[in-house]
């Protein structure tokens, strides 16, 4: 089957007073109407890969690749033109942070049938329709009273749910999570993974989950990427992670405490300077 | 008798119909010597109970003992080197246009320490940092290697009790590990007292003999450390907690 995504030697670089400096350094995959997780340290380039997707790489940083597909389209040179047919659209970003994506001063409910809007045309009152059922498909449990607040009025789970339907409204055919549950408490966390979940297996949808939570992403992902200073270090099915081969992969996994008790003192990652290269 | 004994503690913010009561009368006892865990989600009360304990949160009703001595109001100098509180967050605790020297100078200004010289390089060294830290500002050191210099500000007046509240939920898992071993080696050394908060059960389940689940600024359960690895939670809301401790477990993962 084709690939929904393809990457080659994705190169992210950034200028500085010492020298451009290359943050994500010959990066490749390809993705399927999979879970693709993406696990690193901060600074390890995992956010800059996704935003990089997107065509999102903040300036003056310059994204270059051998490859860069999605569905047969080439993103490499797409323009301003192909790209607002596909962001939003097809390919769609949610964010860390619910309270810093979302806008401040116009209703949810606005964000969200504007969201649609843009991009699918349409009567008012059919987007507010969809809206709403986006609302309950997000297991908003009381969704008119939240199409109708302003998001300093809801919590933080309820936020990030609400991110999640404005994003998905348009029925994208990949998403790209970038610590979608960081914010949140572990209880609503798993309830946002829920929905994630749901809405992969029942739209066929394509998921990168990028996070710094190895645990979460091994018991929620098919298939994990481990970035290490801007490569793939490993990549293993999640199943697996626990017999991860490489030491860096492994070090993140034994310094973590468990409930259960363990070594003490924890075992500290010992970083090896050939693992950058 | 309990070095640190709290009882009825209650906190409210706001008044009139905006009143937030952020904790409801809570009560535990913490031994000298002991490590003492707060467990709970975001907005549970559990950061309000060590700033009640600082004195920077409005305490309503209950009583704060140390050492069977009821806490004066504002505390007194005393206090400050008795107890000393590490933040959670490295990025927004440090002055950022102050120098380490003067981040650890500071403190010993106000109580009048004398030696300063010799007092923060020994700090420095029992974090791990070294000399070469001592002039850096924040911004050139990292999460890990701030949070080390919060800990060496906190210990530099030679405190009997620390206050942590989520020393480590803004680190990386390896650096976590780093700073978790370390107020680990400084307890033992030192015969610390602590109290530390934290919403990660694994993270108190290893730095703590005893622990307490809060939730909507009460007190649901207080369980020892074997009671936690054993997972004997009495508590739905404790239970949930173990279980979303676990990770995800997806509808297909459930029927098998």
């Amino acid at each position: 089957m084709k690939p929904l995504l393809a990457v080659e030697n994705l190169r992210i670089t950034f200028p500085t007073r010492q020298g451009p400096s290359e943050v994500v350094r010959g990066v490749s995959f390809t993705l399927g109407r999979e879970r693709l997780g993406i696990v690193g340290e901060s600074g390890s380039g995992k956010s800059q890969t996704g935003r990089a997707l997107l065509g999102l790489t903040p300036p003056p940083g310059v994204a270059t690749a051998d490859r860069l597909e999605f569905d047969g389209i080439d993103l490499r040179h797409a323009t301003p033109q192909i790209w607002r047919g596909l962001r939003g659209l097809r390919i769609s970003m949610v964010m860390q942070d619910p309270k810093y994506s979302l806008n401040p001063v116009m209703t949810i409910g606005r964000q969200i049938v504007e969201a649609y809007r843009t991009q699918k045309g349409g009567a008012r009152n059919e987007a507010r329709d969809r809206a709403m059922a986006m609302l309950e498909a997000v297991q908003i449990r009381d969704p008119s009273r939240v199409f109708n607040a302003y998001p300093h009025e809801l919590s933080g789970g309820m936020g990030q749910r609400a991110m999640i339907a404005m994003m998905l409204i348009t029925e994208p055919d990949l998403l790209i999570a970038d610590e979608p549950t960081s914010a949140l408490d572990v209880t609503v966390q798993l309830e946002v993974l829920a929905i994630l979940d749901r809405l992969v297996t029942d739209r066929g949808m394509g998921l990168i989950f990028i996070s710094h939570d190895l645990r979460l992403v091994s018991s929620f992902c098919d298939r994990v990427l481990v970035m290490y200073a801007g490569r793939i270090v490993e990549e293993v099915r999640a199943s697996d992670l626990a017999q991860a081969r490489h030491p860096y992969t492994q070090g993140l996994f034994t310094c973590l405490p468990r409930i259960e008790g363990g070594t003490r003192p924890l075992k500290t990652l010992q970083r090896d300077a050939a693992w950058a290269t | 008798m309990p070095e640190i004994d709290i009882s009825g503690l209650a906190v409210t913010f706001g008044k009139g119909p905006d009143t937030v009561h952020a904790v409801q009368g809570v009560s535990f006892q913490v031994a000298k010597g002991e490590s003492y865990g707060i467990v709970g989600e975001s907005g549970s009360g559990k950061s309000t109970v060590l700033r009640a304990i600082c004195g920077l949160a409005p305490v309503v009703g209950g009583s704060i003992r140390i050492d069977g001595k009821v806490l004066s109001s504002p505390r007194t100098p005393a206090f400050y080197r008795r107890a000393q509180m590490v933040f959670q967050d490295p990025y927004a605790s440090l002055h950022p246009r102050h120098t380490v020297d003067r981040v650890l100078a500071e403190p010993l200004v106000i109580h009048r320490f004398g030696d300063q010289e010799r007092r923060i390089e020994q700090a420095l060294d029992e974090v791990g940092l070294g000399k070469g830290f001592r002039f850096r500002y924040p911004h050139q050191l990292s999460g890990g290697q701030r949070q080390r210099v919060a800990i060496a500000r906190a210990l530099i007046l030679e405190p009997r009790i620390l206050l942590l509240d989520e020393p480590t939920s803004a680190l990386d898992a390896s650096i976590q590990a780093e700073v978790l071993n370390l107020l680990d080696r400084l307890r033992t050394e030192r015969g610390l007292t602590y109290i530390l908060v934290s919403h990660d059960l694994a993270v108190v389940s290893h730095m703590c003999e005893r622990l307490m689940v809060m939730q909507h600024g009460l007190a649901v359960e207080e369980l020892t450390r074997a009671g936690l690895q054993a997972r004997q939670a009495s508590q739905p809301y404790t239970q949930a907690l173990l279980t979303a401790s676990q990770g995800y477990v997806g509808p297909q993962q459930q029927d098998r």
